[in-house]
Formats: structure tokens, C-alpha cells, sequence
């Protein structure tokens, strides 16, 4: 194998890596500046502006309630990135540490630990959602925790297949003969040993986060009006679809994008990490 | 006219750190009946040769040079034509048993494969011509056997289907790509027996790919030594034994195990590694591990000295490697 | 949500999930009597353990059901009879084995909006959710190996790239969207299909067939995109494999040794990835089915949410639930079909 150049090298030369970072860089300064600043406001209703064609005042026009879709789009990306890293982040928490809590008990803990997260396939994250709504209500924290909870088994799987592996070689050996106990060289042996898999596998669940939450928006069970989300823009622009179909393909546009962008990234990621994998490929 | 002339054979390979020949220069003829050895260490270019001679090399490889089939030249012919003889004229079987059979198909299936294909038999036949041939390999209960998976079979056992196999549509040369290194000693023997009995019962001609030089030794009539992906010496098995011409071959020599030697003796062995085939030197390629090499050795590669008897070596210090090392 | 295992399958990440099992039987040197038996006493587990969680969320989490159902502002004595109709008066323990029993017998509760028997009106709904379901799973497999087996025949030429970014595309493109657009250019624009309903099979076959093309078409989009990178990649690996040489050495074409040696060996972890997709084939009808307003069980679910019919919901997640672990076992035993090494055999 030859690696000429470093790291950044490697990556100013993935295509996949470069496209993805600059998809998903996008997304993250879009949301950023919607804090702060909108061509319009993504919220007020102006009845005089409904329907309008994109022209210079709204370059992707209006919606049916004459508000400014670009706006819109710009403060929706805020809850698919809201959505994506609380939901991963739970998942990556509670999966990580059950991960790794069967892998370094073996025997019955894992195997507990492993029928849990073969049982919780039964559950995809619409069944979830649709179960928290009905004695919930609707709502963005609803569609955070379903989405969450789907994330931890996936998690849990990763870090213990891979921190098995970890488990079994020397280095750990010696840190055992060393006396340190099994919480110690998991937190500086195994974890920082398994950090670029886990880190690929985020990147990933993140966009099926994003393409989770725009589906359970779309229903309805999600993020809940004024507050606009990609999803739900969807939803509207289906009644409207007669009227003015140029709302129904913006929305999907972002969300494509912004799901495109992370999965590349994330193919991106592992191809550097692995460049073994990438060469197989 | 023999049955197979190789004439200046050449493999080159496209790595990610450029090309490289993996076999170049490469000539020998092969009569009706007659079995030939080629023997080197690992990475000489041995099984590139065999899949050269089946065109069947990897993608990334490019064939040179002229491969006389019975006259006709394969290193030219179309795709269709190669399916005609792979298997049914020329077979082949390989070093690793272990995965090189089908584990989806019944063993019964994968030999009747080439037989309904070549031979044109219907499937009944097809399974009474597998049996037939299970039961001459030396698979007991052959009729059982058929319907065996591979992972029913042990390694010898799946080496014999593999033969099995290889001959069922009788060939007119059998290649044989180390066919025992990954077995058990006492299977190496039984199976290169069996192979032996069958060339000799069929007439079939043998090209057997060893790195060991006590198998070729006893199994075959003529013998090329490879390394660096050229012949660097060839002739009648028993001239090339006797001569020992080529330093390398010296080498390979007091290199092979022997049976009862003492236990505090140690192993002679051929001091560095095969060069890469990236990076061949320009002269001989066995230069920069010969205790004999000389400038001029260096400098392009030698060319085959005739010894007389259809024996040869490229080398050009065979005198001074005539004398017994020091 | 639909995508997860694929994408890391497709990787090796995830591919050894459900097969380890498998690698443990055989190293064990266990018949396949006994892997199907334990995995079938896992899909029993799974689907007790599957209607405990629904039961405890949706009855007993919640405190008082007959609440969620009525809202806050219901009068005391509708709270009373809802409580008394539902039969909430009794312990959860007894309710719950009342609950199994009616799901094993088939006599599920009655509908709260409806009126009608829960049994009745999910077996009208299945009618749509299963052709559906599986015009969805022909279409998206069909199509995913014939994309995988010519991008991999392809590897690294125009073709395998042209198969990756469709794969690429089909899954970040959210199926609910890719149906909108379907309905935009069939419906709207080319007036070919109709934009939503289902007229029954009724009318005879066509009609209903016809108003499923188009939702089936939406739903096979993600599933068609993982599944043909397995498919691609497996039949790479695969063709690096000895015994592909050794075929093509007895004289078989590239074609005939792709179909008779390279896809069964193929198929092994896209039938692995296809099992756990189906499951998120099987909920992705929920959204679908609410695009094309089809009066599938999705969208009886969905329905039933914003009316509060906890009955309803109960029932039809639990179905959905045990659909989704009914796939995996049946996947299980696929394996054991493609592949003998997991068969039984008398030695
Ligand atoms: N697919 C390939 N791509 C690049 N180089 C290859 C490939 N296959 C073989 N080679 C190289 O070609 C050379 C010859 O390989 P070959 O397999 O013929 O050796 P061999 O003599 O059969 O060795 P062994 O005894 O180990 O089987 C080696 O240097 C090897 O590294
Ligand atoms: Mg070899």
C-alpha cells in the first residue's frame, strides 16, 4: 500500500469526502445564519403574497400562505440538524456505552445486551413514533426520543463487533497484566481504538435522521406548525400541487441534498480511515 | 509438432505502483504424454504461467508471446474458441482444495458440469459418468459421495473431486497448480500417486507446478526452474538434477528439507527475498542474491547456455558455479 | 429510518448481524434442525416481548387510556363507561393475557371510532397493504439484482458508476417525496395514473393493480438503491473467489459462471440486508400509503392516532410488529435454502 501524503492529502483527493463535506458544510452554515438572518421571515403570513412565482423579493416564490420558501427552507434545515444530532446523540450515548459494556463482560451481559437489540428491530422508528404520539400528542421531542431509541441497538451493535475486536488484541493484554481494570481500558484502549467507526456509523444514522424525522413531519407526528420543517412542507405543497407543483420539489431538494451530503461524507470518512476497504472496493 | 510450445511468454501485470512482468521470456514444449515441471519458490510466477497458459490471468494482466495449442496459437484466440478447450483439452486444478469447489453445488454437480457442457450428456448420464469417475479417483463409496456437498468432504477428498473433475471430459493436458501444498503429508503422496497412475493409464500430458523439488524429482520427465518470472534453467529431470547448472538451483537444492536429518542441522537457505515484480533488476533477476553475481550480470538479462541434452541454464558464471562452493 | 443496515451491509460493518448465529451453529457443528429451532424460539420471544412493550405503552405508561381517548374536557360518566366498555376496571396482567388470547384466537376488540371489530377492519386494510407490500419487494428486488449484477459485471466502467450514483440518489431521496414527484409527472402532468385512492378489487384486478403501480414504485425506490450496492459488492467478492476460477477453468462463459456459480453465493448477504429492509419496507407503506390516501393498514393506523382509537392502534402496531420479526425468521430460513451448509444432513 502506498499512502503518499498525509491524512488531508488523502482526503483533498476523495471525491466522496470532498463532496460530502462541502453538502453537509452547507447545511450546517445554512441553519447557522437562519439563527440570525432570513431573506424574509420564515413565519408571517402575507395573504396578498400567496402563490407567488420566484422573482428577485423571492427567489424560490411564496407558498400558500405567501410565505417566503426560501426562508423557510433555510429555518427548516435548524430542525433537521436539531433533530439528527439530538436524536444520534442519544443513540450514540446510551448504544456506545451498551456496546461497550457487553463487550467488556461477555457471558451474560452481552448476551442480554444482544437479545435487547435484536428485539428492538421489531420496532423501526415509525412504529415508535406512531405509538409515543398516540398517548403523547404530535411533536418535535416526541419525533427526537422515537428516532433516539431506534438509534441505540444500532449502536450497540457497531461498538461491540468492533470493540470485540479490539478486546482480542495484544495491547489490551498488556494493559490487563498492568492492573488496570475492564472501565479503565475501555475509556483509553477500546473506545479511542473503535472512535473512526463510530464517528462513520454517526455521520450515516444523522442522515437517516434527517430522512426520519422529514417522514414523520410529513405525517404529521413530527415538528409541528409555525415552526417549519422540510417534511411538512412536503405536506403542504401536496394539497397545492395543482396550483403551484414547484413547491413540492424545493423541500425534497433539501432534503435529498442534505441526506446525499452526510452518506457521502460518511463513505468519504471511511474510505480514509480504512483506506484498505476503500482499495477492496 | 508438440502438443504444446510456449514461445516467449510473457504476463504483465498493472499494479497501482506501475507494470511489472510476472512471467517474461518464458519458452518449453510439451510432447503427447510427456509430464514437465516447473519448480520455484513462491511468487516466481508459477501459477501465473498455468493461468496464462488457460488464459485465464487476472484482469489486470496482459499476455505476450505465443501459446502453441496442437498448432493453434491461444494467446490469440477469441473468448468462445478458450471455452471449447478450457476443461475439456487442457484442465486444471489447483493448490487450495478448500475453496476452490463450489460450496452451493453438490460435488456430483460441479463434475457432471463440464461433462453436460463439453461433452453434451444429459443430466443422468452426466451423474453415472461422476460416479465412474469418484469411484477412480479413490473416493470410497462414490455413489454416497456424489450428492456430498463440499463441506461434507475432507481436504484430500475434495482434491480427488477435484481431479475428478479435471478429467472428466479427458484432456489432452492436465495442468496442476501445486496440487498437494495445502494437504497433509500423507495425503501429499497418496494424491500425487493417484495423479501420476492417471497420466499414466490416460496418456494425458502433465504440467505439475511445485515448489517442492523432491515431487518433481520423482514425477516428471523434464523440468524448468523458475525465478523472477523466467526459466533460469530447464532440460530432462534427470540431467537438470544431475547438473545442478544454475546457482539458484544450487540453492533451491541445499535448501529442500530432507528426511532424517539430524535435528541440530540446520536448514540452508537462499539468503534475501524474491525482488518484486515492480521492480525486477534489469539483469538476471536472481543477481542480487547470488553469491557468484558480477557486473555483467547486472547489466541485461543472460542467456540460456546450452549444456548439451536439451539441457540449459541463463547464467554466465555456470563455471565458476560448477566449482563446489567453498 | 429506512436505510441503516444496508448502508453499513453493503460495507461488511453490519453484513455478520443476523448471520452470526449461523457461524456459531456451524462451528458448533450443529444440524440446521437445531438453528431454525432456536431461531424460531427467538421469533416467539421476540413476539411476546414485542406485545408486552405495546401493551405497556399504550396502557399501561399512560395511566388512564380511557383519558388519552376522550380528552380532559370528557364528563366523568363518559370517562366511566369508555373505562368500563375497554374493561380498564380489571388488572393489567389479566387484561394483557385477554389481550394475547383475543390476538390468537383472531378476536381482536372493537374499534372506538368505528364501532366495528378491529379483526374486520384490518383484514379490509390488508387487502391494499400486502399487494402493495409485495409488488414493492418483486419490483425493488427484481430490479436491485439485475443493477448489481451489471455494475459489478461492469466494475470500474462507465455502467458500475452510472448503477452507483442511481444507488447514491435512491437513498437520500425520501420515498414520501419521490412519490410526490411520481404523482406531479403520472398524474398531474401526464394524467396517466390517477393522483391517490384505491377503487377495490372489486372491478376485477386491473383497476386495483393499477392505482398500486405508482405507490409500489415510490416504496421499491430506497429498497431497489441498497439492495443492488449489496448485490454489487457481494458479486465482487464473490468473483474473487476460487471456485469462480475454477468454473471459468472447466470452460464455463462469464456469463454462465456469473448465473450458476457467482449470484447464489451472491445472494447470501443481499437476502441478509433484503430481510432486515423489508421491515422498513413493511412500515415505509405507513407514509406511502397516506400519500396515495390507499385504505391500507397504514393508514388505518395513522387515523387511528388522530382519533385516539387506542384499540386500534394497539392492534395494528402489534400486527406490524410481528410482521416485521416474521420477515427476519423467514429470512433465516431462506439461508438455509440458498445455502446447504446450514441444511441438515444425516453425517
Ligand atoms: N492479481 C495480481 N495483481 C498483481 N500482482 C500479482 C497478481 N497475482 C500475482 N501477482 C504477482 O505476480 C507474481 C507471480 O505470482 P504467482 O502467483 O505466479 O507466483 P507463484 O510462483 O505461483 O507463487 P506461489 O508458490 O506462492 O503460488 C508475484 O510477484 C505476485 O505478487
Ligand atoms: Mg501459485
Amino acid at each position: 500500500m502506498t499512502t503518499s501524503g498525509g491524512w488531508l492529502a488523502r482526503a483533498l483527493r476523495s471525491g466522496n469526502f470532498l463532496i460530502g463535506a462541502a453538502l453537509s458544510g452547507t447545511l450546517a452554515l445554512t441553519a447557522l445564519v437562519s439563527l440570525f438572518w432570513t431573506p424574509k421571515s420564515a413565519t408571517a403570513i402575507s395573504i396578498p403574497h400567496r402563490l407567488t412565482q420566484p422573482s428577485g423579493e423571492f427567489p424560490l416564490g411564496t407558498d400558500h400562505f405567501g410565505r417566503d420558501v426560501l426562508s423557510m427552507l433555510m429555518v427548516g434545515a435548524q430542525n433537521s440538524i436539531l433533530v439528527g444530532v439530538v436524536a444520534v446523540g442519544i443513540g450514540a450515548t446510551l448504544g456506545i456505552a451498551l456496546g461497550a459494556l457487553a463487550s467488556a463482560r461477555r457471558g451474560w451481559v452481552e448476551e442480554v445486551v444482544m437479545r435487547l437489540t435484536d428485539f428492538s428491530f421489531a420496532f423501526p422508528a415509525i412504529l415508535s413514533a406512531i405509538m409515543l404520539t398516540a398517548i403523547l400528542g404530535p411533536g418535535t421531542v416526541n419525533s427526537i426520543i422515537a428516532i433516539g431509541i431506534f438509534n441505540i441497538p444500532l449502536f450497540a451493535r457497531v461498538t461491540r463487533g468492533s470493540a470485540n475486536a479490539i478486546w482480542a488484541r495484544e495491547f489490551i493484554l498488556a494493559a490487563r497484566a498492568a492492573g488496570k481494570g475492564a472501565f479503565r481500558i475501555t475509556l483509553e484502549h477500546v473506545l479511542p481504538n473503535i472512535a473512526s467507526v463510530l464517528i462513520v456509523q454517526a455521520t450515516i444514522q444523522f442522515a437517516l435522521a434527517i430522512l426520519a424525522e422529514a417522514g414523520l413531519s410529513y405525517l404529521g407526528l413530527g415538528t409541528q406548525p409555525p415552526q417549519p420543517s422540510w417534511g411538512r412542507m412536503l405536506n403542504e405543497a401536496q394539497t397545492m400541487m395543482f396550483l403551484a407543483p414547484r413547491l413540492a420539489v424545493f423541500p425534497g431538494i433539501a432534503i435529498a441534498l442534505a441526506v446525499l451530503g452526510l452518506n457521502l461524507l460518511g463513505d468519504g470518512l471511511r474510505d480514509l480511515f480504512d483506506p484498505k476497504l476503500a482499495r477492496k472496493r | 509438432m508438440a502438443l504444446l510450445e510456449v514461445r516467449d511468454l510473457s504476463v504483465e501485470i498493472a499494479t497501482s505502483r506501475g507494470t511489472g512482468f510476472a512471467v517474461r521470456g518464458l519458452n518449453f514444449a510439451l510432447e503427447r504424454g510427456q509430464t514437465l515441471g516447473i519448480v520455484g519458490e513462491s511468487g516466481c510466477g508459477k501459477s501465473m504461467t498455468a493461468l496464462a497458459l488457460m488464459r485465464l490471468v487476472p484482469e489486470n494482466a496482459r499476455i505476450g508471446g505465443a501459446i502453441l495449442f496442437d498448432g493453434e496459437d491461444l494467446a490469440q484466440a477469441d473468448e468462445a474458441r478458450l471455452c471449447q478447450i478450457r476443461g475439456n483439452r487442457i484442465a486444471m486444478i489447483f493448490q487450495e482444495p478448500m475453496t476452490s469447489l463450489n460450496p452451493v453445488h453438490t460435488i456430483g454437480r460441479q463434475i457432471a458440469e463440464p461433462l453436460m457442457m463439453h461433452r453434451g450428456l444429459d443430466a443422468a448420464s452426466a451423474r453415472a459418468e461422476a460416479i465412474r469417475l469418484l469411484d477412480r479417483v479413490g473416493i470410497p463409496e462414490a455413489r454416497r459421495r456424489v450428492d456430498s456437498w463440499p463441506h461434507q468432504l475432507s481436504g484430500g477428498q475434495r482434491q480427488r473431486a477435484m481431479i475428478a473433475m479435471a478429467l472428466s471430459c479427458g484432456p489432452d493436458i492436465l495442468l496442476a497448480d501445486e496440487p498437494t501444498t495445502a494437504l497433509d503429508v500423507t495425503i501429499q503422496r497418496q494424491i500425487l500417486t493417484l495423479i501420476g497412475d492417471l497420466v499414466r493409464d490416460s496418456g494425458m500430458s502433465l504440467i505439475l507446478i511445485s515448489h517442492d523439488l523432491g515431487v518433481i524429482a520423482e514425477t516428471v520427465d523434464s523440468t524448468v526452474v523458475m525465478y523472477g518470472g523466467m526459466a533460469v534453467e530447464s532440460g530432462p529431470t534427470a540431467r537438470v538434477f544431475a547438473g545442478l547448472a544454475h546457482p539458484y538451483t544450487q540453492g533451491l537444492f541445499a535448501a529442500r528439507p530432507q528426511l532424517g536429518q539430524g535435528a541440530g542441522k540446520r536448514l540452508a537457505t537462499i539468503a534475501g527475498v524474491v525482488p518484486d515484480l515492480v521492480d525486477l533488476p534489469a539483469g538476471c533477476a536472481f543477481a542480487g542474491r547470488c553469491r557468484l553475481a558480477v557486473q555483467a550480470c547486472r547489466v541485461a538479462p543472460p542467456a540460456p547456455q546450452d549444456l548439451g541434452l536439451g539441457h540449459s541454464a541463463a547464467c554466465l558464471r555456470l563455471d565458476a558455479a560448477r566449482e563446489p562452493a567453498a | 429510518m429506512l436505510l441503516w443496515t444496508a448502508i453499513h451491509g453493503s460495507h461488511g460493518i453490519a453484513a455478520a448481524i443476523p448471520r452470526e448465529p449461523i457461524a456459531v451453529q456451524i462451528a458448533a457443528g450443529a444440524g440446521v434442525s437445531v438453528f431454525l429451532f432456536r431461531r424460531f424460539l427467538t421469533f416467539l420471544g421476540t413476539l411476546v416481548g414485542a406485545s408486552v412493550v405495546v401493551f405497556l405503552v399504550l396502557e399501561v405508561l399512560p395511566g388512564d387510556p380511557a383519558l388519552i381517548m376522550l380528552g380532559t374536557e370528557a364528563q366523568a360518566d363518559t370517562l366511566a363507561a369508555l373505562r368500563k366498555k375497554l374493561g380498564l376496571e380489571r388488572p393489567p396482567l389479566e387484561r394483557y393475557f385477554d389481550w394475547i388470547g383475543g390476538l390468537v384466537t383472531g378476536s381482536l376488540g372493537m374499534s372506538h371510532t368505528y364501532s366495528v371489530p378491529v379483526a374486520n377492519l384490518i383484514l379490509e386494510r390488508l387487502q391494499v397493504t400486502v399487494p402493495l407490500a409485495a409488488m414493492a419487494i418483486t419490483l425493488s428486488t427484481a430490479l436491485a439484482l439485475a443493477l448489481g449484477l451489471y455494475a459489478a459485471a461492469r466494475h470500474n466502467r462507465p455502467g458500475d458508476y452510472g448503477v452507483m450514483a442511481f444507488a447514491q440518489l435512491g437513498i437520500a431521496i425520501p420515498g414520501f417525496w419521490f412519490a410526490i414527484l411520481l404523482v406531479l409527472l403520472f398524474a398531474v402532468v401526464l394524467g396517466w395514473f390517477s393522483a391517490g385512492g384505491f377503487p377495490g378489487w372489486g372491478d376485477g384486478f386491473w383497476p386495483g393493480f393499477k392505482s398500486l403501480i405508482l405507490p409500489a414504485s415510490a416504496l421499491a425506490l430506497a429498497q431497489a438503491a441498497i439492495l443492488s450496492r449489496v448485490t454489487r459488492s457481494s458479486v465482487l467478492e464473490v468473483m474473487r473467489e476460487d471456485y469462480v476460477r475454477t468454473a471459468r477453468a472447466k470452460g464455463l462463459t462469464r456469463r454462465r459462471t456469473l448465473i450458476r456459480h457467482v449470484l447464489r453465493n451472491a445472494l447470501i448477504p443481499v437476502v441478509t440486508i433484503m430481510g432486515l429492509q423489508l421491515s422498513n419496507l413493511l412500515t415505509g407503506t405507513i407514509i406511502i400509503e397516506s400519500v396515495f390516501h390507499l385504505p391500507g393498514l397504514g393508514r388505518l393506523v395513522f387515523q387511528a392516532i388522530s382519533q385516539r382509537d387506542l384499540p386500534v392502534v394497539k392492534d395494528v402496531v402489534v400486527l406490524f410488529a410481528a410482521m416485521v420479526v416474521a420477515i427476519n425468521f423467514l429470512v433465516d430460513m431462506l439461508y438455509a435454502a440458498i445455502d446447504p451448509r446450514l441444511r441438515l444432513h444425516d453425517d
